[in-house]
């Protein structure tokens, strides 16, 4: 199986050029993330050269209002702001699977508390609950990462179900009771795993949207503190100085921004082309 | 093992609650009678065939026995002890689990994706009968050549394998634990017919091996006559009629089973003297006329007294049971 499976993603990687660039710029996003702190010219979090300086050979992306080095800090926020997406998506992807597959597969009361309770977080627009869940358990990362699991729930928790309702008859199921397996054990061992690959999917989807919201809660001043790196706060830092011509402090982390929610689109794109039955032969 | 029948259904009955339900519902929900009044007796090494048109509670009634549905009423006797009250989620803690045994229509959607051939023969063996290791993979092995599958074909996962091995997976899964009862839910309708002939042979060959009893369900009467001794025919959740099967298709006692019989195709009989077409649909499962005949309206005999008694149930010479106010006799069906 898995060498069929990889055999099978190779001959999709070459078929597809794009998914092949994403899997290439993911691979150097995670590289960067956990090489990138150790091998930047100048230390994020101290000044560097002269303030608001251009681009230049010494400092590619050009000097903050304190002088420090708009590259190492890109290159160095690469690792907390991956780092808070992962965390975020790791959480929901564990509770909204194993809780929208439940409701899926049981239906009856445990559907509708845990479908009510998706659409209630539904109810809110989903970037001011993240807001005020950061703004009542406190300004720090680690309630960034629980504000951007909860604002994505609702949506695991309905794919799971739903892929888990398609699945509660299925012949594989009733066969697995006939060979005397309880409900508990078909839904670990049978549902679980066919749904993971959709899941997958949703995870490296939801990932890029994990980051805009992450980025996004420290623009507005909520979570990450400077002067940590991160890109959300250098952003924010440089719209003002967009007016008066240094343009370079807010580009630069805006790209890289940019670049990290592409790639994990179009990764999405091409997981699902991987994983989706109706493509295998 | 003779005398003693392996399975008594007495009263069987099944009814699905449909539409209401839920938080806010005023009025009680309707009532689908799927399987209504069912009683048949099934003895070791005997076929029943069960037939009927689509709708009609075959596959309710194979589950209900299979024990995947709790049945709304009636008892089932497995070796006289009464197995229909225990809810089938509990029934796979039960020792019986691995007496009965069920066979898909759809081979395909019955074996999980992830796994192999052998892990789906496997599967009740370690659960059922707490076989590991080598005493399991001989067993899986022995049960899989014994349905023709060979070994080779064992780490094959579904979509690897064809309609017919497939097949073979979902009968060789059902046999593993040497079932008392098989339950075969039209376990060739989705195959080619060349296919269908070798799984039949292969069906027979191992009930003769196992002696297990097995009901089979199917629309293909052909195939009900050429596997099975005794046939129940069913309209609407109900039995109308019951019998050996050639004495059955020979000479129907129902109006129903005679539409049925009449509508098969048979090499070299000219069709158009013996059939029966029937008119409409059949009249809606949902919370019927009790004081009726279900198959009143599509009857091509029904009179007034079909519209407002429900048929009582005549016992024919041969053991044979028909629900009917005016069953076929062979006088009526020399007359018709």
């Amino acid at each position: 199986m898995s060498a069929a499976s990889l055999a099978h993603a190779r001959h999709v990687l070459s078929g597809n050029p794009v998914t092949a660039l994403a899997f290439g710029l993911f691979a150097l996003l995670v590289g960067t993330a956990i090489l990138g702190p150790a091998l930047v010219p100048f230390d994020p979090i101290a000044a560097a050269g002269p303030a608001l300086q251009p681009p230049s050979a010494r400092h590619p992306f050009g000097t903050d209002a304190i002088g420090r080095d708009v590259f190492s800090r890109v290159i160095a926020a690469t690792r907390l702001d991956l780092g808070m997406a992962f965390a975020a998506v790791a959480i929901v992807f564990a509770c909204g699977t194993l809780t929208g597959a439940a409701a899926g597969f049981f239906g009856g009361w445990t559907d509708r508390i845990i479908g009510r309770l998706a659409d209630t977080i539904m109810a809110f627009p989903l970037f001011v609950l993240a807001m005020g869940i950061v703004a009542a358990l406190g300004n720090t990362v680690t309630n960034i990462v629980i504000a951007t699991a909860v604002v994505n729930f609702p949506l695991y928790v309905r794919i799971a179900r739903t892929e888990a309702s398609t699945r509660r008859g299925a012949g594989y199921v009733e066969a697995a009771r006939l060979s005397g397996y309880g409900e508990a054990h078909i839904l670990f061992r049978e549902i679980l795993p066919n749904l993971l690959p959709i899941m997958m999917v949703q995870v490296s989807l939801t990932l890029g949207y994990a980051i805009l919201n992450c980025a996004g809660l420290s623009f507005i001043g909520l979570g990450v503190r400077p002067p940590a790196p991160e890109w959300g706060i250098m952003v924010a830092e440089g719209a003002s100085a967009i007016i008066s011509g240094e343009w370079w402090i807010a580009l630069f982390p805006g790209l890289a921004l940019m670049i990290a929610v592409f790639t994990f689109n179009l990764l999405g794109d091409g997981l699902r082309d991987i994983v989706d039955p109706r493509r295998r032969t | 093992m003779n005398g003693a029948p392996l399975l008594e259904v007495a009263a069987l009955q099944k009814r699905f609650p449909i539409g209401g339900g839920g938080l806010l519902a005023r009025r009680a929900p309707g009532l689908l009678h799927a399987v209504e009044d069912v009683s048949f007796t099934l003895r070791a090494g005997e076929t029943l065939g069960l037939v009927g048109e689509s709708g009609c509670g075959k596959s309710t009634l194979a589950r209900l026995l299979a024990r995947l549905l709790d049945p709304s009423g009636g008892s089932i006797r497995l070796r006289g002890e009464e197995i229909g009250g225990v809810a089938a989620q509990r029934f796979g803690a039960s020792p019986r689990r691995a007496d009965i045994q069920m066979v898909f229509q759809d081979a395909e959607g019955s074996i999980n994706p992830r796994h192999t051939a052998f892990e789906a023969i496997a599967r009740p063996l370690r659960r059922l009968r707490g076989l590991a290791g080598p005493a399991l993979h001989g067993k899986v092995t022995a049960t899989a050549a014994l349905c023709g599958l060979p070994a080779e074909l064992l780490p094959r996962f579904p979509h690897q394998l064809s309609g017919g091995q497939k097949a073979r997976v979902g009968i060789a899964r059902a046999v593993a634990t040497e079932p008392a009862l098989l339950v075969l839910d039209e376990p060739t309708s989705a195959l080619d017919v060349s296919v269908q002939v070798l799984i039949l042979d292969l069906l027979k060959a191992l009930q003769a091996r196992t002696g297990a009893a097995c009901i089979f369900v199917s629309h293909d009467l052909n195939v009900v006559r050429l596997l099975c001794d005794r046939v129940l025919v069913m309209y609407l959740g109900r039995v109308v009629e019951e019998g050996p099967a050639e004495d059955l298709f020979t000479a129907p006692a129902h109006p129903y089973t005679r539409a049925l019989v009449g509508a098969v195709s048979v090499p070299g009989r000219p069709r158009a003297a013996e059939r029966v077409r029937l008119a409409g649909e059949p009249r809606s499962p949902i919370d019927p006329d009790p004081n009726a005949c279900r198959f009143h309206g599509r009857c091509p005999i029904g009179q007034d007294r079909c519209a407002r008694a429900a048929p009582p149930v005549h016992a024919l010479p041969g053991g044979r049971r028909v629900a009917c106010h005016f069953p076929l006799t062979d006088g009526a069906l020399a007359a018709a």
